[in-house]
């Protein structure tokens, strides 16, 4: 016996997904479609499945250059970030040394920093730095802004581990930075997996930063492409569409995927089921 | 005897420092705090002083400073003006605009996205299959690339296609309606997207906090014979309290940094009516080159930013 609550409760979440849902099946779709039929029936099925489309973005070198130069600054970001950020928060978690306190608070400034606020004076010090264009340009910012809230979780976690552990290494006259690569972060992966979610996330969505410090095509993140694939074909809304759905599929299925990682980082606990 | 004793007892400070010299400790914490210090300082820290420094300035970014002298010309490479800069922007109707805009941006997504986000949350934060399938869904739009959520959406609301074509069908219209090239209605739909985009996300947080509470007071309040709204006002949203001010947090921290989502909807247009404060500071600071006017706006979103920050975290999110 269904009650009418929970009739009631289900169609509201239905609506509710059906609008969620719908534009992006547009979107899927449209690559589907020729230009003509966009125009007619712009979120139907399509009535003739052409993949003219989608096989011309796919075959584009250009394309791919995008998605390469978007994993590596990400993959670059997720790397120093968790290095620097866990090396760090090891430091104030285990030791007490003199102006810790105040390092600690002095990093977590960046918590409450509107990140776009000096985003001028920073791209004068990427360009003076001669970092402009690179990747280095969009990664090093990025990992300075990502440290601040990784360093607040890394420290959290790490003060919760057994003491023991490394009182026991340290009798078979094993040091700190010994300690904290052998036993400390192999020990630390469900913490690693959610920062390192949260920073590729982030890394891999953002166009702000790389609108401001890449100006060469080639070396352009896919955020930056779309753009300029929207700007070049702007009468064909069937291959920006394309290009949108096959940058997003991968990003999709990989966030998705990690999702609990993603909310952990944003709760700063863990979720159930 | 009494005097090895004095040694043992030397002051603390300098035993404690010996110890961590002994022990490795502040090799280690020389090795392993300096490269983080020094990236954030290089790449947040300086870059918002150097903002404050330039304010006053009218500098293209040509040289390293604005005060630096050119030997070429015999002059700085900027010039000093002042407040200047700060009253062309509180003057700048475009800035005003984009101030009112960004208000919006935060308003909506308290009045409209929060409580969206709870019942929503309300609704699926039991653990069970279909509810784990919805969930996904609706956090479907935060992981989505702002950029790309703009794009789709640029084609939902394009006047010859998409949902605005279909409206002014039904609704028998001669003429297209472009709703992205007109005035009120541009920042409208980009407020739209944004419930659209964030929802999943706040949603997402009610739900952690949800699930945090202990089924026994639901149970004890269910014997007591609480109804389901009852429930609902008198427990869990009190319960809920924590999470709440976080949501309301980030939807203002959040929302005083929109901009991947108004370059492809309406790069702030028509006519400068849809900006927010970084997309303003982007067209009017970083595309024209003027590095003294775009830090002044940098300035005035930091302030706003930190003060917000610091009075919340003292006042609101006290104690937590």
């Amino acid at each position: 016996m269904i009650s009418w609550k929970e009739v009631g409760r289900i169609a509201t979440l239905l609506f509710v997904s059906s609008l969620i849902l719908i534009p992006l099946s547009a979107t899927v779709l449209g690559g589907f479609k020729t230009t003509g039929e966009m125009r007619v029936s712009p979120f139907g099925w399509p009535r003739e499945w052409i993949t003219e489309v989608y096989v011309e973005i796919l075959r584009d070198p250009q394309f791919w250059t995008y998605l390469w130069n978007s994993l590596v600054i990400s993959l670059l970001t997720v790397f120093l970030t968790l290095i620097l950020g866990s090396m760090a928060a090891y430091a104030f978690a285990q030791a007490k040394f003199f102006g810790a306190n105040f390092l600690y608070s002095y990093l977590l400034l960046g918590l409450m920093f509107p990140f776009a606020a000096a985003i001028l004076p920073l791209f004068l010090t990427v360009r003076d730095m001669g970092i402009l264009d690179t990747p280095w340009g969009v990664i090093l910012p990025q990992v300075a802004f990502g440290l601040a809230f990784s360093i607040m979780f890394f420290r959290t976690f790490f003060k919760q581990m057994p003491d023991e552990l490394f009182e026991a290494a340290r009798v078979d006259g094993c040091g700190y930075i010994r300690f904290f690569f052998l036993f400390t972060l192999p020990l630390s992966t469900p913490i690693l997996a959610t920062i390192a979610t949260f920073v590729f996330v982030q890394s891999w969505n953002n166009y702000l930063l790389p609108l401001i410090m890449l100006n060469d095509r080639d070396g352009y993140t896919w955020t930056l492409g779309a753009m300029d694939y929207r700007g070049e074909y702007s009468w064909a809304w069937n291959r920006t569409l394309a290009f949108v759905s096959a940058t997003l599929a991968p990003a999709v299925v990989f966030f998705l995927a990690a999702q609990k990682y993603i909310v952990a980082g944003l709760t700063g606990g863990a979720v159930k089921g | 005897m009494l005097v090895s004793e004095g040694v043992a007892a030397a002051p603390p400070r300098e035993s404690a420092f010996q110890r961590m010299m002994a022990n490795g400790q502040l090799k280690m914490v020389l090795i392993f705090v300096p490269p983080a210090i020094l990236i954030f300082t290089v790449f947040v820290i300086l870059p918002m002083i150097q903002a404050g420094l330039f304010s006053p300035y009218k500098w293209s970014g040509y040289g390293p400073v604005p005060w630096a002298l050119n030997e070429d010309t015999g002059r700085t490479f900027g010039r000093w003006i002042g407040t200047t800069n700060f009253e062309r922007m509180m003057s700048h109707s475009a800035f005003k605009q984009s101030l009112v805009n960004t208000l919006l941006v935060i308003g909506v997504s308290i009045a409209i996205q929060l409580p969206l986000a709870m019942t929503l949350a309300l609704m699926i934060y039991r653990s069970s299959r279909i509810n784990t399938v919805f969930r996904l869904i609706f956090f479907l739009p935060y992981v989505m690339a702002e950029v790309a959520t703009g794009l789709i959406f640029s084609f939902v609301l394009d006047g010859n296609y998409g949902l605005s074509r279909s409206f002014a069908d039904l609704m028998g219209w001669e003429k297209a309606f472009f709703p992205l090239a007109e005035k009120p209605w541009a920042f409208y739909c980009i407020l739209g997207v944004i419930v659209w985009k964030y929802f999943g996300f706040h949603m997402m947080i009610f739900i952690a906090g949800l699930q945090s509470i202990s089924s026994e007071v639901l149970e004890a309040a269910k014997i007591d014979g609480a109804k389901t709204l009852q429930s609902v006002f008198l427990i869990k949203l009190p319960l809920l309290w924590p999470s709440i001010t976080i949501s309301v947090f980030y939807a203002v921290l959040g929302g005083l940094q929109v901009f991947d989502l108004v370059m492809p909807m309406t790069a702030g247009g028509p006519s400068n009516s849809s900006h927010t404060l970084v997309s303003y500071l982007y067209n009017f600071g970083f595309i024209r080159l003027n590095i003294g006017f775009g830090s002044a706006v940098g300035v005035f979103l930091f302030v706003v930013g930190v003060a917000f920050a610091f009075l919340y975290r003292n006042t609101v999110q006290r104690g937590q």
